[in-house]
Formats: structure tokens, C-alpha cells, sequence
């Protein structure tokens, strides 16, 4: 029998490289021994995105793309298909849920300094990767065809005609008409159709660029560079351990935590008090009645507010919508605006530490007041918070080089 | 450590000044299992209800087998015109004749304790007061401008609306609530009942699956529990070399 294996193996390993792949991403791939909590959401990430194309295929094989059925075919899914509801709330559920996982992943990295050398396209390639999901959960908002998914994606087409020029062609061009209507519909479909398989494919250069780095970890240490041998390999880092099984078997207890928790809110409440699922979406799409307020879903809020913090400028929303972009934007430059000696937050001194703290809490209370509708003091509030999201970007040259750093140990910490 | 939490407390301060204020709603305390109450809403929905709203994304025989309707018995009571077991149910109202009826398109029912809420259905029903201005005479306090007529009108009786003094004068005054001035032919405490089996069945037919749903949810969990055991061994066991 096994030697029966062994010569398949051979067969298969002369015309594609499956135990050299095995070994080179898993068995012999030497991540650090010391990675904690955080390091849980990498996987996690690519678990949320299974679960979502693979319930999305099911739920395109009932919907309808068409805007005088796609409300009730919604409805349709829930009610009369064999375990619909199962599979849209899954499908609903799973899009906040990959918002929080992702946005926990890039807060490690802020945590660890993964983003610094010789990880900086590793980050660029992660931060490609949100602004790909950003879209493809904008397109997908759209398909339910209830009030808010109509109103909400006629606010956010809407911010492409403040540009100067050419704005009212552009947003034109983008809904196929000159309001949302079924031509949006069917070309949001195909887009949100199209572009997890491109997500697929951004994933698998990430972790190319990740293995060809090696791993972060919460120490900011570089294990390739400290003393070699371990119990595997006299060449592999003394401090790594092989990802298979060490880290297989510790993701999977990570996988069942998030399974439990992710089934609490599917199973016990599915719209999260309306943050998940938003209450007006139970209503299909009106042209004709604006709802008396319009918030984007609660992982669009964050930038919805800094949106709304900017006054009109010369006559034109297009400065908060350039605002609302450069938040995005200004973390392709990330890794060279921090100058700090050392990596990791353990390492960094009180003034980065502070900073960091401060840009957390802008960014959870920036998502709340999206949520809000616009006041006086909303709108105030907004200003101060969208001014400390980007002070910590834009003083961070300044801050990380003043910052006192305490000494990095010479191997990792356990 | 703690200075963090603290100053991110109190940055979050003036925060806790936006939380805004609701509508007084009364409390509809359902009991989606009370079966007796949902086959009552049902029926006071057939018969009240469906003539103007439909509930276009429910079957008549779903309905039956989730509230334990025998088919004789839909059939005989609420089954009208040439409707089938498995059709959903719709009406024959045309939106133009709603237009020209109401002022406005009158919704579809099924999700509306989704969009608003149960609460908001119970209290609505229970807030029709008499107003001369509106076309059918009456007006209601969480749905103001309302285009339909006080349907349970017979039922309830008649109230009319409490005024708040106005905080200055020449204002607007606003509704404090309402007071019943000539009983219908039920007792303020039937109605209460008829309106909480009304509201009852609505929010099972926003949801029909809730229960099953929240059935399974507890063996998911039951079962992840004990999975997370294994996996804790398992992590366990492969990481005590590690150190």
C-alpha cells in the first residue's frame, strides 16, 4: 500500500511540485513559535472568504438580478428554498464578520509593525485586497433591492458626481443610468459575482509574498536572522516552528471559537439589533420615497463620517469625497511614514503607543457617528475624530522618530 | 492600562449626548409559541387585513403547517375566491385603485414587523384617534397623516387624543396619548388580546423559520462546544514540546 503511495507520489511529484509545495508552504514552512490571539484572523480571513463565495454561488442559483424580482426573490431564498434562510443569513452575517476579521488582521499589523521592511509590498498587496472587499460589499449591498441597498448605493454613486468635470458622466457611466435602476442592478451583479474570484487571486500573492518574508510576530523579531536549528532542519530558524501541524491544529481551536461566536449572532440574531442587517432593507426599493435617513452598513461608517465632516467647499462635496478616499489611500504609504528603530508595540515607546490607542478609538466612535443621523454636534465630533484618524498617519514621521523605544531582545519572547 | 481606558472614556464622553430619542412604543409581549394566538391572528388577519394588504411572500400551506392549521380548516375559514394551498397570499387590489381610495399604495404586510417592529404594530393598532380633518375621520398618533380607515373601529370603540399643554403659546401642541370615549363592541381588554394575536401573527410571517432557526442554532453550538474540546486537546497535545 504504501509503497504503492510512494510511486504515485513520484508520479504525480515529476510533473507538479505537490510534496515540494507541501513542504515549502506547510510542513517546512518555519513560522514563530510565539505567535498569540492575533495572529488567529489570517486564517480566519480566508475562511470568511470560502464561506461567502461558497454561499454566494448558492444564493445566486435562486436570485434574480432583476428589479422587479430580486426583492421577492430574496424573500423566495428565505421562505420556500430548502435551508435559504440558512444559507442568506450565513451569506449576511459572513459579510460583517469578514469586515471585523479583516479589520482585526490589519490592527495586528499595527500592533507587530508588519508593515515595515522587508514587509512593505506584503502590506500594499493587504491593503489592495480591502479596497477590493470595499467593493465587491458595496455591489453585493445593492443585489437585496430594499430601501436602504437602493438609497444608500444613489448616496455613495452620487459622491462620483462631485468630481469637477466630467462628475456627471462619470456617475452616469457607473449606474447605466442617471439614477439606480435595473441596468445598476444587473452590472452591481456580475461585478459582486466577478470580483471574489480576483479576491482569490490577490489572497494567493499575499501569502506568496508572506512566505517568501516569512512570518511576522508579536515581537517584531526577524526569526530568519537570529541563530539557526531547531528539532526539524539545522538550516530553519531556531524560533520557528513548521506552520503544519503546530499552527494547523491552533487555527482550527481559533476556527471553532469563531464558528461559536459567528453562529450566536446567525442563528440568535441575525440582523445584530440592525446593524447587520439594517431594518429599512425590509422594504423593497422606492425610487419615489427617500427614507428619512440613509447610513451605509456599520464598515462603510468609519469613512461615511469623515465624508460628512467636510463642508462643502467652492460649491462642491468633492473635498470630503477626496477626504473620504485619502483615509484609504494613505495606508499604501504607511510603511514609510514610521521611523521608529524598533517594530513591534511592545518595543515602542508611550507616545506611539498613546497614538495608536487614540487612532482605535477614533476610528470604532468615526463608525458610530456614520451610523448617526447629521447634527450639529455629529458633525463637530466627526471633524475632531477625522482629524485624529489622519494625525496618526501624518505626525507619525515626527512622533515615531521622537519616541523613547526600549530595547528588542535578541530571540523571540514567550 | 488604565490611563488608556480612561482617556478613551473620556473621549468618548460627549458621545453618549447623541444618543437619540424614540417614540414611545407599548410593548406587544408575543409568544410566538402560543399557537392558539397565532391561528387567531391569522384568522383576524384573513378577515380584517388581506383585503387591502397582501402578504405576497407567504403560502397559505406553510402558514397551515407552521400554526398547526389543519387543511379542511384553511380550506373552510381562510382560504376566499379561487385561492389554493400553495398559492401566496396576495389580493386582488389594484395599486391605481388604491391611489384613488387611500392617497397612496397601500404596502404589502409580511416584513413590516422587520422594518418597523412588533412593538410598533401593536402600538399602532391601539393609537387610531378620531380627527375630523382626515378623509376616513381618524388619524394615529406613531403613524401621522395615516390613509386608511380605523378598520377595528367597531371593535375598539372610539378614542380621541390627550394634548400636552403647549410648552409656550401658539404652539403646536403634541399628542400625549389616547383616551377611549365610547367602547366598541369588544372590552378594552379584548381588543388588547385581538391586536397582541394580530401583531403575533405578523411577526411569524416576517420570520416564519425563527423558531426552527433558533432550534438549530442550539445544537451548533452544543456541538462547536464539544468540538472545541478536541480542538483544545489536540492544540494541546501537539504544543507541549513546543517551548
Amino acid at each position: 500500500m504504501s509503497a504503492e503511495k510512494t510511486e504515485n507520489l513520484n508520479w504525480i511529484d515529476k510533473r507538479f511540485p505537490l510534496t515540494e509545495t507541501w513542504r515549502a508552504h506547510l510542513s517546512e514552512y518555519y513560522a514563530p513559535k510565539n505567535l498569540n490571539f492575533w495572529s488567529f484572523f489570517g486564517s480566519l480571513a480566508i475562511l470568511t472568504l470560502v464561506l461567502q463565495i461558497l454561499t454566494g454561488i448558492w444564493l445566486a442559483m435562486n436570485y434574480k438580478p432583476d428589479a422587479t424580482l430580486a426583492f421577492a426573490s430574496v424573500e423566495y431564498i428565505m421562505r420556500d428554498v430548502d435551508w435559504g434562510w440558512l444559507i442568506r443569513y450565513m451569506h449576511s452575517t459572513g459579510a460583517s464578520a469578514f469586515f471585523i476579521v479583516i479589520y482585526m488582521h490589519m490592527f495586528r499589523a499595527l500592533l507587530w509593525g508588519s508593515y515595515r521592511k522587508p514587509r512593505e509590498l506584503l502590506w500594499i498587496i493587504g491593503v489592495v485586497i480591502y479596497l477590493v472587499m470595499m467593493a465587491t460589499a458595496f455591489f453585493g449591498y445593492l443585489l437585496p433591492w430594499g430601501q436602504m441597498s437602493y438609497w444608500g448605493a444613489q448616496v455613495i454613486v452620487n459622491l462620483f458626481a462631485a468630481v469637477p468635470g466630467v462628475g456627471e458622466d462619470l456617475s452616469v457611466w457607473v449606474r447605466g443610468d442617471y439614477v439606480i435602476s435595473d441596468a445598476t442592478l444587473n452590472r452591481f451583479f456580475a461585478f459582486h459575482f466577478l470580483l471574489p474570484f480576483l479576491l482569490v487571486g490577490l489572497v494567493f500573492v499575499h501569502i506568496v509574498a508572506l512566505h517568501h518574508v516569512g512570518s511576522n510576530n508579536p515581537d517584531g523579531i526577524e526569526i530568519k536572522q537570529g541563530p539557526k536549528g531547531n528539532r526539524w532542519s539545522d538550516k530553519a530558524p531556531a524560533d520557528g516552528i513548521p506552520f503544519h501541524p503546530y499552527y494547523t491544529v491552533k487555527d482550527l481551536m481559533g476556527v471553532v471559537v469563531f464558528l461559536a461566536l459567528f453562529s450566536a449572532v446567525m442563528f440568535f440574531m441575525p440582523t445584530f439589533g440592525g446593524i447587520f442587517l439594517e431594518a429599512p432593507n425590509f422594504q423593497p426599493a422606492n425610487p419615489m420615497q427617500t427614507p428619512a435617513h440613509i447610513a451605509p452598513v456599520w464598515y462603510f461608517t468609519p469613512f461615511y463620517a469623515m465624508l460628512r465632516a467636510v463642508p462643502p467647499m467652492w460649491d462642491s462635496q468633492f473635498p470630503g469625497v477626496v477626504v473620504m478616499f485619502a483615509a484609504i489611500l494613505i495606508l499604501f504609504v504607511l510603511p514609510w511614514l514610521d521611523r521608529s528603530p524598533v517594530k513591534s508595540m511592545r518595543y515602542k515607546g508611550p507616545i506611539f503607543k498613546w497614538a495608536t490607542g487614540i487612532f482605535a478609538v477614533s476610528f470604532v466612535v468615526l463608525a458610530w457617528l456614520g451610523m448617526q443621523p447629521a447634527s450639529d454636534l455629529s458633525t463637530l465630533l466627526s471633524r475632531i475624530f477625522t482629524g485624529l484618524y489622519f494625525a496618526y498617519f501624518l505626525l507619525m514621521p515626527i512622533y515615531s522618530a521622537l519616541d523613547k523605544t526600549k530595547p528588542v531582545p535578541e530571540r523571540v519572547t514567550s | 492600562m488604565r490611563k488608556l481606558i480612561l482617556a478613551t472614556l473620556l473621549l468618548l464622553a460627549p458621545v453618549a449626548l447623541l444618543a437619540s430619542e424614540t417614540a414611545h412604543l407599548e410593548h406587544a409581549d408575543i409568544d410566538l409559541r402560543d399557537q392558539a394566538s397565532l391561528q387567531r391572528g391569522a384568522k383576524y388577519y384573513v378577515n380584517y387585513c388581506m383585503g387591502c394588504h397582501s402578504l405576497q411572500y407567504m403560502r397559505y400551506n406553510r402558514m397551515a403547517a407552521d400554526l398547526g392549521i389543519d387543511e379542511v380548516s384553511l380550506r373552510q375559514n381562510l382560504l376566499f375566491g379561487d385561492a389554493k394551498p400553495g398559492d401566496l397570499m396576495t389580493n386582488a387590489m389594484r395599486a391605481d385603485d388604491a391611489l384613488k381610495w387611500f392617497g397612496t399604495a397601500v404596502p404589502d404586510l409580511t416584513l413590516v414587523t422587520r422594518w418597523r417592529s412588533p412593538d410598533w404594530v401593536y402600538t399602532y393598532l391601539k393609537s387610531f384617534y378620531q380627527d375630523d380633518t382626515r378623509p376616513y375621520g381618524v388619524n394615529n398618533v406613531v403613524f401621522p397623516l395615516v390613509g386608511m380607515p380605523h378598520v377595528l373601529g367597531d371593535l375598539q370603540g372610539k378614542q380621541e387624543a390627550e394634548m400636552e399643554p403647549p410648552e409656550e403659546p401658539g404652539a403646536t401642541p403634541e399628542i400625549e396619548g389616547v383616551k377611549l370615549v365610547e367602547q366598541g363592541s369588544l372590552s378594552p381588554k379584548e381588543y388588547d388580546t385581538m391586536v397582541r394575536d394580530i401583531t403575533a401573527f405578523l411577526t411569524y410571517a416576517g420570520e416564519p423559520f425563527k423558531l426552527q432557526r433558533e432550534r438549530l442554532g442550539m445544537y451548533v453550538l452544543l456541538f462547536l462546544g464539544v468540538l472545541f474540546i478536541f480542538a483544545y486537546l489536540l492544540k494541546k497535545e501537539f504544543w507541549k514540546d513546543v517551548h
